[in-house]
């Protein structure tokens, strides 16, 4: 048996998660040197449009504050229309972060280091973004907190039964967890920081947020029992949180929306997009920043493959869905779906399938698995598809309803498609901030996956 | 309190002189790595840690506490009447007492984390120490006290010439 194991093992390339030729020293040289050169004009640049995009949001937000959500594109039956679609975008994007750092953790997927840090700041940022919209489409936002089980003049208290609230506790319980795992990986990070800053404000602020961490034993020992549990615990909390936001469509009675497909569907969906977007954001800095030796062709593939899996596993929930409407006989489930993909809105329908079941099929082949530009244009594609996704769930399954007389055709005002650009002004201000004053790499977890990290390297057993 | 340390030139041989050292006795025997060292806590002879104890409590606080407390609020606190459902509705129930679960875990698992290692802790003396600053990011090292009842200056620098290591530091207070 033994022999046959040590035959396998001979054939399976192992490949080598960081270039060999890196040490100890030159990956902490490497991960810290975007935080430590001239500020770059780039990142100026990129900021200033971000803050600009930022001032945007705020402006649309002020205006609905003020004027109230007329200004939207809502009408009769699409009472539900950019918010929640931009709001399920988003909260999506988040989910590869989650998957990264804690479920291929728990698989023991070494190759996750190179990208975890990176994808679980994707992940806050997302998240951010996402609780933006619940909050802002509340009509009196100024009675948001009635979301909370909070004491209130009423004296009452929020309905548990409804998923619009079981969405609540799932969205705030999923920032705060991705928050507090994300600062956990951080703390070893900040205090190599601290160690090289020359400047003593520096020092200070790393110091502050390191903890005094100075890589004792004894501390890696509780350090790295926490991370595993709380990749434990985060692998359940992803996929209910993806569930969760699908039941508040699916406990609807809706056509298009009751099915008891949607919670593997959109965890599936959630997965594929952020995915796409780490590979958006990673092609780009690692070309910038130079991280090619620790960030390689390898984990792109990686990425890509698994953007080709769980693309293929929405198409199949895509054709599914037509089946079920079919098979069950239920004329208004029928029509929801033959309305959606030969409707008024056949045009979203088909840009969602060209992009989201089509183009990652690219991925069969190798080459484009390992092409930058390629695995860049379709993870946009991705992005624009899962967009879409979220649009053509809303919109088809509402607009026409089950009385023709109230149907209607629902178009976004310019103050929807606004607001929704700006969010992205949010999202990459945070993110050039990260890529400038944090480390984007994981630097002690990478050092654990170097051969030399193992006691055990270079010697025979 | 007077503390000496010892740098080690790769993980290997500061595994090896972490279990040189705790063998021979010194309880005080601590090690700083820029990433945990597969095997070093059995090699200093750590008990396993009690975290997980920590957040199963934690866990079976969020979990029971959400329960209860959706029950008190919707059946008993203020019952309202919402498309005929009962008012302890406990299947409703379950995914927000779930998430509670789920944050309550993630609470005890930092904090208790924090606690066991009595951070945040800004000063500690060993930050006086120069040539320990590379420990986060290349160095390997030990550290003994002085103070420890079997110290001895000899035992200690024959120890070194055998694992072949170098003492760079006292730290005094």
């Amino acid at each position: 048996m033994s022999v046959i194991i040590d035959k396998i093992k001979e054939k399976v390339k192992r490949v080598a998660l960081v270039d060999p030729k890196e040490t100890f020293e030159s990956v902490t040289d490497i991960v810290s040197k975007p935080m430590e050169m001239k500020l770059p004009s780039w990142w100026l640049i990129g900021f200033t449009a971000s803050i600009s995009l930022l001032i945007l949001l705020k402006v649309m937000i002020a205006y609905l504050f003020w004027e109230g959500v007329g200004i939207w594109g809502l009408n009769n039956p699409v009472g539900w229309g950019f918010a929640i679609v931009n709001f399920v975008f988003w909260v999506g994007i988040g989910h590869a972060g989650t998957l990264i750092s804690a479920i291929l953790f728990l698989f023991r997927q070494k190759w996750r280091t190179g990208i975890n840090r990176f994808a679980e700041a994707m992940t806050i940022f997302a998240v951010i973004c996402a609780l933006i919209f619940p909050g802002i489409h509340v009509g009196r936002q100024w009675l948001a907190y009635w979301f909370f089980p909070l004491p209130n003049s009423m004296a009452m208290w929020p309905n548990f039964k409804s998923p619009l609230l079981w969405d609540v506790f799932a969205v705030s319980t999923y920032f705060t967890v991705s928050l507090m795992f994300w600062y956990v990986g951080l703390i070893p990070d900040l205090a190599t920081v601290r160690d090289r800053a020359t400047s003593k404000i520096k020092q200070k602020v790393y110091g502050i947020f390191a903890l005094g961490w100075r890589g004792a034993n004894r501390h890696w020992q509780h350090y790295e029992k926490a991370y595993l549990i709380l990749a434990a615990i985060a692998t359940p909390l992803v996929l209910s949180v993806h569930s969760i936001v699908s039941f508040d469509f699916a406990v609807s009675q809706l056509p298009g929306w009751h099915t008891t497909i949607f919670p593997p569907y959109f965890v599936a969906g959630a997965i594929f997009s952020g995915f796409a977007m780490v590979v958006t954001l990673m092609v780009i800095a690692r070309q910038i920043f130079n991280l090619k030796s620790l960030v390689t062709l390898h984990h792109l593939e990686n990425m890509n493959k698994i953007i080709l899996v769980t693309g293929t596993m929405v198409g199949y929930a895509y054709g599914m869905e037509f089946f079920m409407a079919w098979y069950s006989g239920y004329e208004y489930e029928s029509f929801a779906f033959i309305n959606r993909a030969t409707g008024p809105y056949a045009w979203a329908y088909w840009i969602m399938v060209s992009c989201n079941v089509i183009s990652p099929q690219l991925f069969w082949f190798e080459k484009c698995r390992r092409s930058l530009v390629i695995m860049f244009i379709i993870s946009i594609f991705v992005n624009i598809g899962m967009w879409f996704e979220r649009f053509v769930i809303t919109v088809t399954s509402l607009h026409r309803d089950f009385l023709p007389s109230s149907w209607d055709y629902y178009s976004p005002t310019w103050v929807d498609v606004l607001t929704f650009v700006g969010s992205f002004g949010l999202f990459f201000t945070f993110f050039l901030l990260f890529l400038r004053f944090l480390p984007m790499i994981s630097i002690s977890e990478v050092k654990g996956v170097m051969p030399q990290a193992d006691p055990h390297h270079g010697k025979e057993h | 309190m007077e503390t000496v340390i010892i740098e080690f030139d790769n993980p290997a041989h500061l595994l090896e002189g972490a279990k040189a050292f705790t063998d021979a006795g010194y309880a005080s025997t601590e090690t700083y790595s820029p990433f945990p060292i597969h095997g070093m806590d059995d090699a200093m002879q750590l008990k396993p840690s009690k975290l997980g104890w920590i957040v199963l409590g934690g866990g079976a606080f969020g979990l029971s506490g959400g329960f209860l407390m959706q029950w008190w609020m919707s059946a008993v606190d203020y019952e309202i009447i919402i498309s005929g459902k009962p008012f302890f509705s406990y299947p409703a129930f379950i995914p927000i007492t779930f998430e509670l679960m789920v944050l309550c875990s993630a609470f005890a698992a930092v904090f208790g984390m924090f606690a066991l290692n009595k951070l945040p802790e800004h000063y500690h003396r060993l930050f006086k120490s120069n040539a320990l600053r590379t420990a986060t990011s290349h160095g390997f090292f030990l550290s003994v006290d002085v103070q420890d009842p079997n110290y001895d200056e000899k035992k200690v620098t024959d120890l070194l010439t055998k694992l072949n290591a170098k003492l760079v530091d006292r730290v005094e207070d």
